[in-house]
């Protein structure tokens, strides 16, 4: 309980630290991505409660400033994990079978690529080229690197994270 | 004016500076295939299948979007040109549901002609292909993404047009999808259900929802007294999906159809607006005369009621308190005809047939049921109309004149000119005239407020008083004349709004255009001219001189804005959400 109140509270507060930030952008449409970057810098995800603010800020539509935040995958619209899986897609791995170690993941995790599991423990993504393509496949919890892995290897590693 | 000569196929063409290619061939009547395309609406150059080779340049060109130059070659058909708009469109097929003989947009689709157009005979890139994905949530527009070519031309009317902006493209590559944000359902976001993104739509991919089941079964039902009114924009629309040229004049034709298809009555929403003029020209009056809550706003377009209550909820009380003409008709059907013939009002349904997707919406609002039931049972669409007759084999063409139904199909020329931009107000200043001066208007035509430029202004002289008067259609011009309204820049007295260009002839449920057509014909324009035609033919021309809605009100109402008349026709707006809950 005293640690939801105090969530609420620090979560209010960079809610304000995001007003403050706004201001330099005030109808500036064209300084979208700018905003929310520093907006998820701030806040670290870009959820409903940011969205509205920027796109008041920036006189434009709720509906522009999510299309915009889906299209790009360094957006979040959740919280991150405690454990960020980022799951390398390049060319090497993905020749590699790197698809098949991202299926394994979402379907242990019970989640998709973008997403945060409920209890905000992990979230996973894919990126490219990680450069440690001498592993392939590979795939990054926060900075540990797992090289030359197979879909079956996937709940092991993950039990490491418990 | 700047002018630039460039050769398309060996054809020397001159066409101001700044002009697209694809304008240029068009003005030489080269025919360029085009599908995200929509002119002065969507020119993005999203989808390549105008592309052209241009001499000195590398790649095809896309032509919607490439200015012309000074001695440009452009080459519109060369192997080369055909064989990449045949990828584009196989690519396109190959992820799209193809089900045409089953699909609401079968021989009036963008895709489906171009298809036939190129000659595509097999397509050669099977693909992924996206399983359908339904939103059937609001009353009524439907998506059906598995159908979408990602053209964007709904996202730049939604956005453009009519300023609402509640579809965008969300996500990226394969899972690109249009949709309103945290892929909700239109339903749950300040959507007004106006439909002009079907109006825009290529394909099958936006449509009303059908509602052509409930008015077969009531039709077949023989417990049911079924009764209908067709709104004043239907009698200039629905001729075209008979082969009628646009803006044919099919008033007679229609009550002839409407009763071969089975109705027991066949009415008139030109009657209800008559009475929404008395009701509202009784009210204008009265605010203006009592220091009331001025500027007053028309009601009767429900697209705009909606708008109105999610974007400029501090306006609410300026709208005038009259339900629409078509809710008006629901109440006094099912009281006072009701009563006149003797029949149970809870056997008696009531279908409406309607230029607009919104009137599905506002039937369903639950405070429409003032007579003790749902006023209106069912809002059909032009469209829809159409299919059930289609589906009757009647065709409208080919039908005798018949007149409508006593006394609910009684109406004058005021009440027609409701389907036009203007038309709302100049029939509200007929009776206002008339009432206040007691003397004869000797021009009824108020050409100012006439026409489909966006915003019209004028001061009319109602007896010594002058009253500022302005007319906005579709919601981005709305929007500016609010504007004006809450800065205190613009001093109106009376405003009349309606959410779809060209008002109720240019409604989301009216017969489609494709893009092409849209070019070079104002369909908007020409129906409203179709409009004023009825108006000129009528014998009455005036609301307050509708021989039944005099009678109604000594038989039932009394008086405008008598009590009665406040618990059958009034209603109240609710404020509703800018952004939705997630
Ligand atoms: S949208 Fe066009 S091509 Fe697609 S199923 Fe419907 S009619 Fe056929
Ligand atoms: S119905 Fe109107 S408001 Fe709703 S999505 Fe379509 S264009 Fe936008
Ligand atoms: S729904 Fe229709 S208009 Fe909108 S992007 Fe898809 S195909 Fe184009
Ligand atoms: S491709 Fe995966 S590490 Fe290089
Ligand atoms: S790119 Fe020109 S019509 Fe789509």
């Amino acid at each position: 309980m005293e640690a939801a109140v105090k969530k609420d509270f620090e979560f209010e507060q960079k809610l304000k630290m995001v007003d403050e930030m706004l201001e330099k952008y005030r109808g500036q449409r064209g300084a979208l991505l700018q905003a929310l970057q520093e907006a998820q810098g701030i806040v670290g995800y870009l959820p409903l409660e940011v969205q509205k603010k920027v796109a008041e800020a920036l006189n434009i539509t709720l509906s522009e400033v999510y299309s915009t935040i889906t299209f790009y995958s360094f957006f979040n619209l959740k919280p991150r994990g405690k454990y960020q899986i980022r799951v390398c897609l390049g060319t090497a791995c993905y020749v590699k079978g790197a698809n098949k170690v991202l299926d394994r993941l979402e379907k242990e995790l019970g989640i998709k690529v973008g997403d945060t599991t409920d209890d905000a423990k992990f979230s996973l993504d894919a990126c490219r080229c990680v450069g440690a393509c001498g592993l392939a496949p590979t795939i990054i919890i926060n900075d540990e690197v797992y090289g030359r892995l197979t879909p079956d290897k996937v709940p092991e590693i993950l039990q490491k994270y418990e | 004016m700047d002018m630039v000569t460039l050769t398309i196929d060996g054809q020397k063409v001159e066409v101001p500076k700044g002009s697209t290619v694809l304008e240029a061939a068009h003005k030489a009547n080269i025919k360029i295939p085009t599908l995200c395309f929509l002119k002065g609406i969507n020119e993005i150059g999203a989808c390549r299948m105008c592309v052209v080779e241009v001499k000195g340049a590398r790649a095809l060109q896309a032509s919607c979007v490439l200015p012309v130059s000074e001695g440009m070659e452009v080459i519109t058909n060369s192997p080369a040109v055909r064989e990449s708009r045949k990828v584009t469109l196989e690519l396109l097929l190959s992820d799209h549901n193809l089900e045409c003989p089953t699909c609401v947009r079968n021989l009036n689709c963008e895709l489906q002609k171009l298809s036939e157009e190129l000659g595509i005979k097999s397509i050669r890139y099977p693909g992924e292909k996206h399983a359908p994905r339904y939103d059937d949530f609001s009353p009524s527009i439907v998506r059906d993404a598995s159908k979408c070519i990602l053209c964007r031309r709904c996202v730049s009317v939604c956005h453009k047009v009519q300023g609402v902006g509640v579809i965008s493209p969300n996500h990226r590559g394969f899972n690109t999808v249009i949709a309103p944000v945290f892929d909700l359902s239109l339903a749950e976001v300040a959507c007004v259900n106006c439909g002009q993104c079907i109006m825009a739509c290529p394909v099958g991919a936006l449509k009303e929802k059908d509602d052509t089941d409930k008015v077969w079964q009531a039709l077949a039902d023989p417990e049911k007294h079924v009764i209908v009114q067709t709104a004043p924009a239907i009698r200039v629309s629905l001729g075209e999906e008979f082969g009628e040229g646009r803006g044919a004049i099919v008033t007679k034709k229609l009550p002839a159809a409407l009763r071969r298809l089975g109705f027991d009555k066949v009415f008139d929403t030109d009657f209800s607006a008559d009475l929404t003029i008395m009701e509202e020209g009784t009210e204008f009056l009265e605010r203006l005369q009592n220091g009331g809550k001025l500027p007053l706003i028309t009601s009767c377009s429900p697209g705009w009621i909606k708008f109105c209550e999610h974007y400029y909820p501090e306006l609410l009380e300026n709208l005038s308190t009259c339900k629409s003409p078509q809710q008006m008709f629901g109440a006094i059907a099912k009281t006072y005809y009701a009563q006149k013939m003797g029949i149970d009002p809870s056997k008696i349904f009531v279908v409406s047939i309607m230029p607009c997707t919104a009137k599905k919406f506002e039937a369903q609002r639950p405070e429409m049921n003032s007579s003790g039931y749902q006023d209106v049972d069912v809002a059909l669409t032009t469209r829809e109309l159409s299919r059930m007759l289609k589906e009757a084999g009647i065709d409208v063409s080919k039908l005798p004149d018949e007149e409508f139904d006593d006394p609910l199909g009684i109406s004058t020329g005021a009440g027609a000119i409701f389907g036009a931009t203007g038309g709302v107000m100049e029939a509200a200043l007929r009776t206002v005239y008339e009432v206040v001066t007691g003397k004869e208007l000797t021009n009824i035509e108020f050409t100012q407020v006439r026409g489909v430029e966006g915003i019209k202004e004028a001061t009319i002289d109602v007896g010594g008083t002058k009253v500022n008067v302005a007319v906005a259609h579709g919601l981005s011009n709305a929007r500016k004349v609010l504007d004006r309204v809450k800065s205190g820049e613009a001093n109106y007295h009376f405003i009349e709004i309606m959410c779809c260009p060209g008002g109720c002839v240019g409604g989301g449920g009216q017969p489609i255009l494709s893009s092409e057509e849209r070019w070079d014909t104002d369909y908007r324009e020409v129906r409203g001219n179709a409009i004023y035609e009825v108006d000129r033919s009528m014998k009455l021309r005036k609301s307050h001189e509708n021989p039944a809605v005099q009678t109604l009100y000594k038989e039932f109402l009394g008086k405008p804005l008598s009590e009665k008349s406040h618990h059958l026709l009034h209603t109240h707006y609710t404020k509703r959400p800018l952004y939705p809950e997630v």
